[in-house]
């Protein structure tokens, strides 16, 4: 197709077909204020703050609606010409300016949004001085649109971008404009709460201060704060955020923009988690003594835990590492591990039967999150994405809402915000693609970039290897003589955050050791003397054994205790974690972590030197420069290492029975996954929301 | 134009009659597969002439028929004013015409009476529960004015002794006859022709 010139202020560039006069006046450095047009959503072209003049053409012209090629041309042929400083366009702003004033309240003293307003930004740049009107300004009843988003419908310009994300990006039709004109008004349907793990994004996306965070309101402004980008650790997406935090305590968490992996939203729990770090944290070491904890300090805590490791004999010893550990303390924990002889050792929690002996391509996800946007048939296993990563279910979303794709789903028909094929529960369905005896088996075959999802519940099972191999055998089926390029199609759709990087350092069991499942086993019947939880809190450990536990939250873990080594949550260290697709990325520590918490590969390095065998890094750079030696990919920081076909080939050659039990995913609650997630009060109020709106039947038909 | 709200009090359940449910899935079938949305306008129009009135549950109802989100169907059902909110009254919603001409021809003693007999504001229901009445915009029979409609029919020319008739024959149940109350014929001249006065069989004088 051939580009197609255009004059934007005398500088001339050439555009591509379907360019807008927008995104030219951008490409040519021109800025032109905006309220409703947004990159990633669809054109409205209802703000009209875009007004831009093209040379011949008598009016002003709404520049985000209109394409370059759409103008018609000039009678002599010569491109157009168009003006965004002319005096036509500085009195069609002003006036769209103070129209869209008018009805907005002066309130920005004590709105929230004040200081990262766009309208407010505008109006001193585009705006004039005063205003002329002085009727009654309207006003708007109130609405409840869920506990995550605060609405001052008084000050809402209209532009529907709200409305649009959560029809287009989130895929829930709950937003919309009832009556019209200046009556006109934002809602969802009889003011109940959405029900989408996404919804506050349009928080952010709101030019104005009529949808802002409700957990956060009259806490900061936003000059106050100390901004920190960092990777989110909820999920396994790693979602790139910005953290902002004033003194001790991290106040909120935003997203940043992230093409490969976020675009530019995060999940509910992403952002809201946040108050779940001041809550409920283990400021101090405590030891147990006569049945209860007591406060102690480092010196004793460690002495204790050194103690029971140097007694115990190493096969008597398990360490098992939890969902949020970053790969600097996994490092550490690997290595304190191997000086004292201990092969009970496991990253896996879940039970994931994953095996990083057999490459990294075996517990990828392969195709990458980007790589979703070109896929055109998908089979999700055992997994629900908008439960699992709300993020990625949107680009899932993103792509289907552009035709081509199908989808189809082996294991809970849950609502996905897409349509797709159900085509059964478990593994008697899944044996049917595999065969090539089910119509999806078709579709995948006619498939040019097939991707296979297999969610982490579904890799959870003692049958996990199984469902593996068959599913790696689906996919390299689906491949099977196409030329696809490097396009890899098995896909693993992990959970938690640190499990990628542990597989990469592989924390495994070693010659003769323990799983989890095995560790936890071995304790019930007496055979474990001691287990060290590196943030372990989603299993539960027979009593019995002695339990080191090493987190930052008073969970599950730490009740199980019988002695706490407080450590530091991810926005207090600096730690690097690697994504499911495999991509490292690090976090940035923020604030320090509270009373006399340290950081995790500090806590490894203090109880080594107590143990007896110090580990040969008095920093974390001199960790990681170890750490780089063993695991060279680590040092490329955002950049995927993709493992070869070979690994799905040997995962490929798995085989065994799979169970006729349905596949279910791993998150039961969205919004409690984590020990973070569990100590915030906002994510407690959203579950019990949950709860009660899947009791409703009017209210989950919906969903 | 005010807010426009749902009712407070609603009923519990709606569903088409078996006739209007036929009629409903002819009308889907006007459109094409995935476009069924686009009949929500007939939809919700078959069901008011069957309530009376646009209800909540039949915004649902119609909603699940066509696959639309409820808040889709809201939004169509608050945005265009043919959509009555509110219960209207069981004899007679009288829609008068309160656009320029028709308050220059004496809207304005048409919607007095309104007040004075029905109700003191629009879509409010009288005493008995048998009229109800609002100000409309422009009706298309500015020749005619003042207008008001009722159900499909105008009655137009009226003055505010015509209208106080046709609200007893609507009390009393007797039948209306729409059009112009006057007596003249569509929107003819009032006294009579003022045009075309000669003979139409004599050939016209050359100007």
């Amino acid at each position: 197709m051939t580009t197609k010139p255009i004059i934007i202020d005398g500088k001339q560039i050439e555009v591509e077909p379907g360019t807008t006069i927008l995104q030219a006046c951008e490409m040519a450095g021109v800025e032109i204020p905006r309220f409703c047009y947004h990159e990633r959503l669809s054109i409205a072209g209802n703000c009209r703050m875009c007004l831009v003049e093209v040379e011949g053409i008598p009016k002003p012209i709404a520049s985000c609606a209109m394409g370059v090629t759409d103008l018609p041309p000039n009678k002599d042929g010569a491109p157009r010409k168009v003006l965004t400083a002319s005096p036509m366009v500085k009195a069609a702003r002003e006036g769209v300016m103070e129209f869209l004033l008018i009805n907005h309240p002066l309130d920005c003293p004590i709105c929230d949004q004040g200081g990262e307003c766009d309208l407010q930004d505008q109006a001193m740049a585009y705006g004039v001085g005063g205003s002329r009107y002085d009727e009654n300004k309207r006003a708007v009843e109130e609405k409840y649109i869920g506990p995550l988003i605060k609405t001052f419908m008084n000050r809402c310009i209209h532009c529907t971008r709200c409305i649009r994300f959560m029809t287009e990006v989130a895929g829930v039709e709950e937003l919309g404009a009832i009556s019209r004109g200046e009556d006109m008004e934002i809602t969802t349907y009889l003011d109940r709460g959405i029900l989408s793990e996404m919804s506050a994004n349009v928080n952010d996306l709101c030019p104005v201060g009529a949808l802002t965070h409700r957990p956060w309101s009259y806490i900061a402004r936003p000059w106050e704060l100390d901004k920190t980008e960092s990777i989110d650790v909820m999920d396994a997406l790693g979602s790139a955020i910005r953290v902002d935090s004033r003194g001790k305590a991290v106040l909120r968490v935003l997203p940043r923009n992230n093409d490969d992996v976020n675009e530019e939203w995060i999940s509910d729990k992403t952002r809201f988690a946040c108050d779940g770090l001041r809550m409920q944290r283990l400021d101090q070491p405590y030891v147990r003594e006569a049945g209860r904890l007591r406060p102690a300090n480092w010196d004793e805590a460690l002495a204790l835990a050194a103690q029971k490791l140097k007694e115990a004999s190493p096969e008597r010893i398990g360490f098992l590492a939890g969902d949020l550990a970053s790969v600097e303390e996994m490092f550490a924990f690997k290595d304190l591990a191997s000086r004292l002889k201990v092969a009970n050792i496991d990253c896996r929690q879940d039970g994931a039967k994953l095996d990083p002996a057999l490459g990294r391509a075996s517990y990828l996800f392969n195709s990458t999150i980007a790589g979703i946007d070109e896929a055109d048939a998908i089979l999700l296993i055992g997994t629900n994405p908008r439960l699992e990563a709300a993020v990625l279910n949107a680009r899932i979303l993103k792509r289907w809402r552009q035709g081509g794709l199908k989808v189809g789903v082996i294991g809970e028909a849950a609502p996905l915000t897409y349509k797709y094929d159900y085509l059964g529960a478990g593994g008697q369905t899944l044996q049917e693609v595999a065969d090539g005896k089910h119509s999806f088996a078709e579709v995948l075959k006619d498939a040019k970039r097939p991707l296979i999802i297999v969610g982490a519940g579904a890799v959870a099972r003692a049958d996990g290897a199984a469902i593996l191999g068959m599913a790696s055998r689906i996919a390299l089926g689906a491949i099977e003589g196409k030329d696809v390029g490097g396009w890899n199609p098995m896909n693993v759709l992990h959970t938690a955050a640190s499990r990628v990087g542990g597989l990469d350092l592989q924390l495994v069991p070693g010659k003769g050791g323990l799983d989890t499942a095995g560790q936890i086993a071995a304790a019930a019947v007496g055979k474990l003397d001691v287990l060290y939880l590196l943030g372990v809190d989603e299993i539960d450990v027979p009593p019995g054994a002695f339990v080191i536990y090493q987190g930052h939250h008073g969970d599950r873990g730490a009740h199980r205790a019988d002695v706490i080594l407080p450590g530091a949550a991810y926005t207090e260290k600096s730690g690097s974690y690697v994504n499911t697709e495999g991509r490292v990325q690090l976090t940035e520590r923020v604030v320090f972590a509270p009373g006399q918490a340290k950081e995790d590969w500090a806590i490894l390095r203090a109880l080594s030197a107590q143990v007896g065998n110090a580990l040969p890094y008095d920093t974390l750079a001199q960790l990681r420069s170890e750490m780089y030696k063993d695991v060279p990919h680590f040092a490329r920081l955002n950049e995927i290492a993709a493992g070869s076909l070979d690994g799905v080939k040997a995962l490929a050659k798995a085989t065994g029975s799979i169970s006729a039990e349905p596949f279910v995913s791993s998150v039961k609650d969205f919004y409690l996954t984590n020990p973070i997630a569990r100590s915030s009060a906002v994510m407690a109020e959203m579950s019990a929301l949950k709860k009660n709106m899947q009791d409703s039947p009017r209210l989950k038909a919906a969903e | 134009m005010a807010v426009r709200r749902l009712y407070p009090e609603q009923p519990l359940s709606f569903a088409f009659t078996p006739e209007n449910q036929a009629w409903a899935q002819r009308e889907i079938a006007k459109y094409p597969a995935g476009k069924e949305a686009s009949a929500v306008i007939a939809l919700l129009w078959r069901a008011q002439e069957q309530e009376g009135w646009t209800t909540e549950p039949a915004i649902r109802a119609i909603a699940d028929m066509l696959g639309m989100a409820y808040i889709r169907a809201l939004e169509i059902a608050t945005f265009y004013t043919m959509f009555q909110l509110a219960p209207v009254g069981k004899k007679a919603h009288l829609q008068v015409c309160g656009t320029t001409p028709c308050m220059l021809r004496g809207s304005d003693a048409i919607i007095e009476m309104c007040k004075e007999h029905i109700a003191e504001h629009p879509h409010e229901l009288s005493k008995d529960g048998d009229f109800s009445w609002e100000e409309v915009e422009c009706l298309g029979c500015c020749a005619n004015a003042p207008v008001v409609q009722i159900g499909k029919d105008t009655y137009e020319d009226l003055d505010p002794e015509l209208f106080a008739k046709i609200l007893q024959d609507l009390e009393k149940g007797r039948p209306l006859k729409p059009g112009s109350q006057t007596g003249r014929q569509t929107s003819c001249p009032a006294g009579g022709p003022t045009t075309l006065l000669a003979d139409p069989t004599l050939k016209a004088e050359k100007v």
